[in-house]
């Protein structure tokens, strides 16, 4: 066998790029066929569902008011009034867009930046690797929340600040999680081969790193997006989210929680919705980490990293 | 786990004399004159509490800048766009906004130093006055719930791990699963609904404690506020244990502890529960860290005045003095508090502690 070795390789050139592309799909399939996966697909997907059909589907505008305040749910409005007695049913159906396309956008922000920082903090080492990290530091020094709100305070509740603070608040934990992951990959004899090859660095991190760290990077996206659902929807309950006369989930749950004892179907329904969409995203995220990443992790790792986004000091 | 760890709690203390070998090994190459011959363990903590102190200072800056530098005229921001000069002129005035930044930076963090951060824009009073009832409110929601969410996560992780692949373990999985995917406002409205409007009506939905008075005057005002953080934490805690105590079960010196015929409570609660311990106690840290955020919506929810609620209030307001004080009282507790674990964890693990 090995006397023949050296005309095998020249005569067939290996579809690299190909094998990693069908590597994560793979996983994402054999994530969605465990029993938690599927779960965790169901309730995300029928969540999304709701908040995508909802718009066209609801019987009544979400912004006129049609039947009694805190007014209970009867054949016409299945699910009562609202605290001005505007159908609740419509303005669920309406409410979940803006959250999902923020949320959405807001993971996207925190992946590419927190990404580009720690990659290129583990990769290029030295003044950038202690520059980058410390002001990771220093961002993570605030609890997520206060340094959103912290930005918030100045520049006024608009969404597209919402979601851009949302996203610069996420950046500093992926950083850390895949700082840690690129020092591994980079140690490798590929990235070497092709530094001796003259690429640049800026080349080296997108085509040779970047590729290989599609587990770590699906797995903090789909922890991102369950943090940017909750955070976003809980600084709509605070008061800062899409202005008053429209629906959102965050909202409703704020404004009708005065008349839980009326009509508590105002409040249940909404609280509802971000329940199971948080709990399947997060469901999901669980049962592709066992696939891609395995349970056999170190528990401390595994715990630390996973949910507070910090790896163990030293 | 190796041998380091299954040391007993004896060990650990006996380990930490001065002048045990492994330890100075490590002190051996070139340090600070001050540092030289001193305990591995006291350097690692005078480091960092110094990267501590750094840190905070740059915290200072960012707060500073992002509430009065960044969008040009802070005045402005507050009063709108159709103030009348003269009133932009006394706040800006008020806010030292017509000097350069250094100048504004100095006033502010000596003014912090000095124990005079400034007066609130909304009503003319003293910051600390309207904030130190309630930091003293928010500490004991706080570490109430840190103690009751520590103690109770870690007997149910024992007790999930003492019944590994039983009932009790599988369920607890799938509800700390759900649990820790849940907004701690929609735990706190689920308890609301529950306990207080819609199934029951055994107590107080929001609290009516007026501003300045202290929580523990009404103690029932503090039970929903505390259960609501309790079960946002206790899963991380629970899975934590959970899986330390079961690698502590699984291990030689329990076995050995078994062969040679320890009762089986005595090789639980001496052999196994304190090895188990000392990696949850980082998760117990970190979850304080947490709970420095996790008050901010906890508090609005039941209008209890601590902190929390302050910020809120105060970000609807614009309020900038108070703003700056809160993010920052915030912020030192969460340098603190990494600090605070990361110094105990080392200390209670005996391999950690030989020095880098």
């Amino acid at each position: 066998m090995a006397v023949n070795a050296p005309i095998a390789p020249a005569a067939r050139p290996r579809p690299v790029q190909r094998v990693r592309r069908h590597r994560w799909g793979t996983l994402l399939w054999s994530a969605a066929r465990t029993p938690r996966g599927a779960i965790g697909l169901v309730l995300a997907s029928f969540v999304v569902l709701v908040a995508v059909i909802g718009p066209f589907v609801a019987p009544n505008s979400p912004e006129a008011l049609v039947t009694l305040a805190f007014g209970k749910p009867s054949g016409q409005f299945p699910l009562g009034g609202d605290f001005l007695g505007r159908d609740v049913l419509s303005r669920v159906l309406n409410g979940g867009w803006v959250l999902l396309i923020m949320a959405a956008i807001a993971t996207a922000i925190g992946i590419s930046g927190g990404a580009a920082a720690g990659v290129s903090a583990a990769y290029l080492r030295g003044v950038s690797d202690g520059i980058i990290m410390r002001a990771v530091d220093v961002i993570l020094s605030f609890p997520q929340l206060v340094f959103a709100l912290l930005l918030l305070s100045l520049l006024g509740p608009q969404l597209w600040l919402i979601t851009i603070t949302v996203g610069v608040s996420h950046a500093p934990q992926v950083a850390r999680v895949l700082r840690s992951a690129t020092l591994d990959v980079s140690e490798r004899d590929f990235v070497k081969a092709a530094e001796l090859q003259g690429m640049r660095p800026a080349k080296v991190m997108w085509k040779e790193i970047l590729p290989n760290l599609v587990s770590p990077l699906m797995v903090e996206t789909g922890l991102r997006l369950t943090y940017s659902i909750v955070i976003i929807a809980g600084l709509a309950f605070l008061g800062f989210g899409p202005p008053p006369p429209a629906a959102t989930w965050g909202t409703m749950i704020n404004e009708n929680r005065e008349g839980l004892s009326l009509n508590p179907w105002a409040v249940i329904v909404p609280a509802l919705l971000i329940a199971l969409l948080t709990i399947g995203t997060n469901t999901f995220t669980d049962a592709f980490a066992r696939v891609a990443i395995g349970v056999d992790r170190r528990p401390q790792e595994a715990a630390l990293i996973d949910d507070l986004g910090r790896e163990p000091s030293e | 786990m190796s041998s380091a760890s299954g040391t007993s709690p004896a060990e650990t203390g006996r380990n930490r004399r001065r002048d045990s070998p492994a330890v100075s090994v490590a002190v051996a190459p070139a340090q600070p004159a001050a540092f030289v011959g001193a305990h591995p363990i006291a350097r690692l903590i005078w480091r960092r509490l110094a990267i501590g102190v750094v840190i905070l200072f740059l915290v200072s800056v960012v707060v500073f800048w992002a509430t009065q530098v960044l969008p040009g005229n802070a005045a402005y921001a507050i009063l709108g766009r159709n103030a009348t000069p003269a009133r932009v002129q006394a706040l800006e005035i008020a806010l030292h906004l017509n000097r350069g930044v250094f100048d504004q930076y100095w006033v502010w963090i000596s003014g912090l130093f000095t124990g005079n951060p400034g007066q609130s824009l909304v009503n003319g009073l003293p910051v600390w006055g309207y904030v130190e009832p309630r930091i003293i409110n928010s500490a004991v929601l706080v570490f109430v719930t840190g103690a009751i969410g520590a103690f109770a996560g870690m007997a149910l992780g024992a007790i999930a791990a003492l019944r590994k692949d039983g009932w009790f373990d599988h369920v607890t999985s799938v509800v700390v699963l759900a649990v820790t995917s849940l907004p701690e406002f929609l735990v706190a409205i689920g308890l609301i609904i529950l306990l207080s409007t819609v199934v029951w009506h055994v107590l107080p939905a929001v609290s009516l404690l007026a501003p300045g008075s202290y929580a523990w005057n009404q103690p029932e005002l503090l039970v929903l506020p505390v259960a609501t953080l309790v079960i946002v934490i206790v899963p991380y805690i629970l899975r934590m244990m959970r899986a330390a105590m079961v690698e502590a079960l699984e291990s030689d010196y329990v076995e050995m502890a078994r062969l040679k015929g320890v009762p089986e409570w005595r090789v639980v609660l001496m052999h196994a529960l304190p090895n188990a311990i000392a990696p949850t106690i980082q998760v117990i840290g970190l979850n304080f860290l947490y709970l420095a955020g996790g008050i901010v919506v906890v508090e609005y929810v039941f209008n209890f005045p601590g902190v929390g609620q302050g910020l809120v209030t105060a970000v609807n307001d614009r309020d900038i003095p108070v703003i700056q004080f809160i993010v920052l009282i915030l912020a030192a507790f969460y340098v603190v508090m990494n600090i605070a674990t990361d110094v105990i964890a080392l200390l209670a693990t005996p391999r950690r502690r030989i020095a880098r």
